[in-house]
């Protein structure tokens, strides 16, 4: 028989206070152009590209803790898995039409 | 495996009489129930979206526009196609029979979440008056995957409601999926493996994953669809600096698979239909078990193939053609694997199996249409024809339709213990085989010809094919009405069906008809694979090698 594993309250504690320095590190951020900051020519994207690994890192944090695919049994963590497949799936073939738009030209046009 | 349940130990009690009042129909957790309400509820709404296709068909009889305006022309084929796909077919199979019999085939009591099994169906049936009202103030161009568009040509307020709609009932898809995956895992009778589950269970398993994956996704899309009206946030309106390419992205990365929560469970249905009437073991049960999940994650692949004039690159056009074609594999491996469990088979042509042999000639059009629509070169040659709307019509109604009136059919004496009138029920089945193709074959003529879909007036040339159709489409209206009046006539008159009235194979055949309220008197151990029609014809050894 499988064993329920308890999460000590201590982890939810310091998951949420990682999830709230990482919401105030996102406002922060927010107020801040960091390509000027940067040597070299950055473009303001770097914002964009901060503020998402800040919201994939509390996303991460979540899944992991608070919903508990930490510990939980393996069929578990295959849907989660799962499903970050397909929103890959998603993501790259909706991409592929975007970046592949100028490589061949339509007849006529 | 256990005796089916008789009368004297249930007491004579089943779901059906255990209780009684409106409240113990409204608020009970018993799935059988729950399915018997989704089946009134979509009944409902089939009849509702059938009108609106009769009063299509009227207006396509000639080729002038002398019955609607277009823009009430454009409002009828809408809600058309919203009640239907949304409110008929994706709810179809799973929701009433997936409801009544997933728990009961794998030796349940109940679903894993009664509670959210009640709860799933107040959202569907609850939204369905706001996306229905929404069509007499409509303006034109309700083109489902245009809702995000024209946002001056329609009023925001109706476009926002019936996305709301869309958006609530869209739960009750997940929550529907939510609770069959648990169930499947979690509540097999003691014996029932995997690969004893019946093929029904496996295709309605395929089919949640996909209301799980998928649905979210046109959930997210209509919210922002919503944010961008309410707040002006550019996501998909050129307007405020969005892409309509990325909302038809996003709309069909749901939509498509969607075609397969509607198909799949048909599938399903027809491998129960097809072994029970032929009296002999499922042909390649693993292939067919596998290909349903194969069928579940290709079809989340191949969304583009809806795009390929809508300003996707051709790249991403010639890739989306390329595995479009991967969809067509499992597919046929359903088919052919039916056509064989056919082979050599006691067939008895009674009416689930019409239904059936329906079925897999309606599909074998459909799909074979889809292998050609796929095909990037054609595509953009009838695109937008009637091509289109013959093809669809062909996999999502005549297949998935097929499906449920054969499984409901086949099922309907165990649901309500009542036997229907064989005799019409056989003359139904083949009407609506007939009146379908009469209907629908003439598009794929008209759609090659070169008629445009969605308009209300076509010139005359067209007239012969649309007069056909509109003739198939009263008598497929005949068709569907002839169960209406047999069914219902058998709840009263009809003889009492005994546990197994086919002679079939399965757990819902082993306890009474109608089930009693815990589904078997004593709880079954199930001890044979799936479809042990036959056992006395050994297999024939081969020795292999010198």
């Amino acid at each position: 028989m499988s064993t329920v594993h308890v999460t000590p309250v201590r982890t939810y504690l310091l998951v949420f206070f990682a999830l709230m320095a990482l919401t105030l590190l996102t406002v922060g951020a927010a107020h801040v152009n960091i390509a000027h900051h940067l040597p070299g020519q950055m473009t303001d994207a770097i914002n964009d590209a901060v503020a998402m690994a800040i919201a994939v890192t509390k996303a991460t944090l979540v899944i992991l803790f608070f919903m508990g695919v930490w510990h939980s049994a393996r069929i578990n963590k295959v849907v989660v898995w799962s499903s970050f497949f397909f929103l890959f799936v998603l993501f790259a073939f909706s991409l592929a039409d975007y970046f592949s738009r100028g490589w061949l030209g339509v007849p006529g046009k | 495996m256990s005796a089916p349940a008789s009368p004297a130990e249930t007491g004579g009690t089943n779901y059906l009489n255990a209780t009684h009042g409106i409240g113990s129909w409204l608020l009970t957790r018993d799935h059988k129930r729950i399915g018997i309400l989704y089946l009134l509820g979509i009944s409902v709404f089939f009849v509702l979206g059938g009108l609106m296709a009769v009063l299509i068909r009227a207006e396509l009889a000639t080729p002038q526009g002398d019955l609607f305006s277009s823009d009430v022309y454009n409002r009828l084929f809408t809600m058309h196609g919203i009640l239907m796909i949304f409110f008929f077919l994706i709810p179809s199979i799973p929701a009433v029979l997936g409801n009544f019999l997933l728990p009961i085939m794998i030796g349940a009591k109940d679903l894993a979440f009664p509670r959210l099994n009640l709860a799933q169906l107040v959202p569907l049936h609850d939204r369905r008056g706001d996306d229905v009202r929404v069509a007499p103030d409509g303006r034109h161009r309700h083109r489902l995957d245009l809702l995000h568009s024209d946002v001056d040509e329609l009023r925001p307020g109706q476009v926002i409601v019936t996305a709301v709609g869309i958006f609530v009932a869209g739960f009750s898809s997940i929550l529907t999926g939510l609770n069959f995956i648990v169930t499947i895992h979690r509540m097999r009778a003691p014996g029932l493996t995997w690969f004893r589950l019946p093929l029904f269970v496996w295709a309605h398993y395929a089919t949640s994953i996909i209301q799980i994956l998928g649905t979210p996704v046109i959930a997210i899309t209509i919210l922002l669809v919503g944010a961008e009206r309410l707040f002006h946030i550019g996501v998909f309106d050129p307007k405020y600096g969005g892409d309509p390419v990325l909302f038809q992205h996003l709309f069909w990365f749901y939509s498509h698979p969607a075609v397969y929560i509607m198909i799949l469970p048909a599938m399903g249905v027809m491998s129960e239909l097809v072994t029970a009437f032929s009296r002999k073991r499922v042909f390649g049960y693993h292939f067919i078990a596998f290909s349903s999940l194969f069928i579940a994650v290709i079809g989340f692949l191949v969304w583009g193939h809806h795009m390929f004039i809508s300003g996707q690159s051709v790249v991403a056009g010639a890739i989306f053609s390329f595995l479009t074609m991967l969809v067509a594999i499992p597919s046929a491996v359903k088919v052919f694997n039916w056509t064989a469990t056919l082979y050599k088979g006691s067939i008895s042509l009674q009416t689930p199996m019409l239904y059936a042999l329906g079925f897999i000639g309606v599909f074998l059009i459909g799909g074979l249409t889809g292998v050609m629509l796929g095909t990037l070169g054609i595509n953009i040659y009838v695109h937008d024809t009637y091509f289109i709307v013959a093809h669809f019509h062909y996999v999502m109604v005549g297949s998935a339709i097929m499906g449920y009136l054969g499984g409901l059919h086949f099922w309907w004496p165990k649901i309500t213990g009542r036997m229907y009138n064989e005799f019409w029920s056989k003359i139904s089945a083949i009407v609506i085989f007939i009146g379908f193709n009469t209907t629908f074959f003439p598009q794929f003529i008209l759609g090659y010809l070169g008629m445009p879909r969605r308009y209300h007036m076509y010139p005359a040339e067209f007239q012969t094919w649309n007069v056909l159709s509109s003739a198939g489409a009263t008598i497929l209206g005949f068709g569907y009405l002839m169960p209406v009046v047999y069914l219902l006539w058998s709840l009263k008159f009809g003889a009492k069906a005994p546990a197994n009235p086919w002679g079939a194979k399965g757990l819902e055949w082993e306890t009474s008809s109608p089930p009693p309220v815990l589904n078997f008197a004593t709880p079954p151990v199930v001890t044979e694979e799936a479809y042990a029609y036959e056992t006395s014809t050994p297999a024939k050894e081969v020795t292999v090698g010198v």
